[in-house]
């Protein structure tokens, strides 16, 4: 396995003193007994409408003056029950579902779900579709970190890599309309396919896409990676180790920024991730600042990965050929009785499942994205449909990581374990 | 379409979704061939009258039922043995097939060392909803667990922390993700709404908050209540 350890030439909290000595980070609190001033621990309630939680979630905190004592997170405001509306739902009616879940990264949940009914149903798709669902997975994990990335930075003071970040998502969303017809609840794949093959020029746009996209990095690296502020707010705040974080379910560059190389695109490679040159990057101490470094590289890589598949993208059919899965053109259902009864069965009954149930893990933007399904014999609709939440799971070791810091760095823990929480509550 | 026949599709959504009579999607007592994945052949060896099953499904993913009772010792022994080390779980969710049939706890183990997946499955009976809680085993199964005693009903024996996780805490109206529950849940909308602006600030709180919030040198909390201005 190809691995990079993420290392800057950054000291930890660096500072020079007058006298031209290291001393620490202004940051790092005075060493000066404390008075006893004989005060209750207090009850705070942060959101669940509040901008720096990143979406409707509660946090009720215990505090002792400004430091956290304890964290109890209240999550379920934008419940919507998905999974069981997908009961109701056939294989194909369900993927306009997906994309509402996580609408920062909409394709690779698109995608993820039917990776997973595929998988049950044993069907091959053509490697045009192959290489043009990793296109999509790769330019909305870009997509996702940038909104992380952005709204990271306004949390800890810093606007102006918020509207770099999001001129550039404004080019994704661009690229999305022209390829879905929609910037956000994209639904574009289907069983067996796309909803439809990349417009013509669409590449070209892309291409021009990745081709500068790297400048803008650039200039957000510059404003962040050595900004003492940054530095200071994020190094060393909300650390964890790594057999502690693989303990407490953490997936993805949260993950991966404690040193596990755990990345699931290598370790349980799909679409043939394994023939793709690329690196997983890896931090070193878990804290806020080697996930922000995680997420930095990881878009760099995306790139890498989007100019290699562009390369790649081969001719052919998007759908597989087989009339029991992939619709019909219209122009067959006009002209060819055979087809008409393809089409009309497909769509009032839908595509039969053989029996069984089926995990399928991909790497999402937030983590390891799991679908799990279960069918019954010929079924056409889903007898459980279960997602895989890994901003759920990351958002869960919040207390651990924010006990005993202050109520700054819990804004700061929080934003860097990129939650979103349309699909924390599902 | 008739009205007549409008109203006979919102009943079927008011019913709930039909429980699942084709799937056998049980154990069965059932082995299939085992080889290709060592730890099925360790978990037969070794806890062989606990494995109440095993199928290849999907073509590649073994999964295991084993009995309910041991569920804490045999995934504590694939955590932790040299040859398995199942050290991360990936998910834990619960399958509800409807019509009586016993609701199936669903483990998705990873290793790491081993880069392999193995999926472990529970049966529980419906008059007997409860297990032993994994979290001493794995912290990650904490809200896993709330989440699945929440939506299905499922009781985890020993766990730290068990409340409502996505509903509110004082929810009332059952198990959403059972197959007897509507998707429209069990109230009419106007009684949803009625007990919605019938709560005070108080209820927004689990009882280990208020404790919190409750200044000792007075009666009344200090969070404010309906009355109060919250």
């Amino acid at each position: 396995m190809s691995k990079r350890t993420v290392e800057f030439n950054v000291g930890r909290n660096p500072e020079m003193g007058v006298d031209g000595s290291v001393v620490d980070s202004p940051i790092l609190p005075f060493d000066m007994p404390e008075p006893d001033l004989g005060t209750e621990n207090m009850l705070i309630n942060i959101g669940p409408q509040h901008p720096a939680t990143h979406g409707v979630l509660r946090l009720v905190c215990e505090l002792d003056g400004e430091t956290v004592k304890r964290v109890i997170p209240h999550i379920g405001y934008l419940h919507s029950s998905f999974e069981k509306l997908g009961e109701y739902r056939t294989w194909n009616q369900i993927v306009t579902l997906t994309d509402r879940i996580d609408y920062l990264a909409p394709l690779i949940y698109n995608c993820a779900y039917v990776m997973a009914v595929e998988k049950l149903m044993e069907i091959e798709v053509t490697e045009r579709c192959k290489v043009v669902r990793v296109i999509c997975m790769e330019i909305d994990r870009i997509f996702s970190h940038l909104l992380w990335l952005g709204t990271t930075a306004i949390d800890v003071g810093a606007f102006t890599p918020f509207l770099y970040a999001f001129q550039e998502r404004e080019r994704i969303y661009k690229l999305h309309e022209a390829f879905t017809g929609a910037r956000i609840t994209t639904s574009a794949t289907r069983v067996g396919g796309m909803m439809a093959d990349l417009p013509e020029g669409w590449t070209d746009g892309l291409q021009d896409f990745i081709d500068t996209f790297l400048n803008t990095l650039d200039e957000i690296d510059r404003l962040l990676t050595r900004n003492q502020i940054h530095i200071g707010r994020s190094q060393g705040v909300g650390a964890i180790s790594a057999e502690e974080a693989i303990n407490s379910g953490f997936t993805g560059a949260n993950l991966r920024a404690c040193g596990v190389e755990y990345d699931v695109r290598k370790d349980q490679p799909y679409y043939d991730y394994e023939t793709y040159d690329f690196e997983i990057p890896v931090g070193k101490h878990g804290d806020c600042y080697d996930r922000y470094l995680c997420r930095m590289e990881e878009m760099r890589q995306s790139v890498s990965l989007l100019r290699q598949a562009l390369e790649r993208l081969p001719g052919g059919p998007i759908d597989v050929e087989d009339p029991n899965i992939s619709l019909p053109s219209k122009t067959d259902c006009m002209s060819d009785m055979e087809s008409m009864i393809h089409h009309f069965k497909l769509i009032t009954e839908g595509i039969p499942a053989p029996e069984g149930d089926c995990y399928m893990a991909i790497e999402g933007s937030k983590g390891e994205l799991g679908m799990y399904i279960v069918a019954e014999e010929g079924g056409t609709k889903p007898v459980r449909w279960r997602i895989r939440p890994p901003s759920f799971v990351n958002l869960s070791v919040l207390p651990k990581l924010a006990e005993e810091h202050l109520v700054s760095d819990l804004i700061m823990i929080n934003a860097s374990l990129d939650i979103v929480l349309g699909e924390i509550d599902r | 379409m008739t009205l007549d026949e409008t109203k006979a599709g919102l009943d079927a959504v008011e019913e709930g979704p039909h429980p699942s009579e084709r799937s056998t999607g049980s154990s069965d007592g059932k082995i299939d061939d085992p080889d290709g994945h060592p730890s099925v052949v360790a978990l037969l060896l070794r806890f062989g009258d606990s494995v109440s099953g095993h199928r290849v499904s999907a073509g590649t993913q073994h999964v295991v039922w084993i009995d309910s009772a041991r569920n804490l010792e045999i995934l504590h022994w694939l955590r932790d043995d040299q040859d398995h080390q199942y050290d991360m779980i990936s998910d834990i969710t619960a399958v509800d097939y409807g019509a009586g049939r016993p609701i199936d706890v669903v483990y998705q183990l990873f290793s790491t060392v081993h880069k392999r997946a193995l999926r472990i499955r529970c049966e529980l009976p419906l008059d007997g909803l409860e297990i032993d809680s994994i979290v001493e085993l794995w912290s990650a199964a904490n809200w896993l667990e709330r989440e699945i005693y929440d939506l299905f009903g499922v009781t985890f024996r020993k766990h730290p922390d068990l409340r409502r996780i996505l509903m509110p805490h004082d929810y009332e109206e059952g198990h959403p993700l059972r197959k007897d529950f509507p998707l429209r849940g069990r109230f009419s909308r106007a009684e949803q709404t009625r007990r919605a602006l019938d709560q005070s600030v108080e209820h927004s709180y689990i009882a280990e908050e208020m404790d919190l919030g409750r200044d000792p040198q007075q009666a009344a909390p200090i969070i404010g209540t309906k009355d109060g201005d919250g």
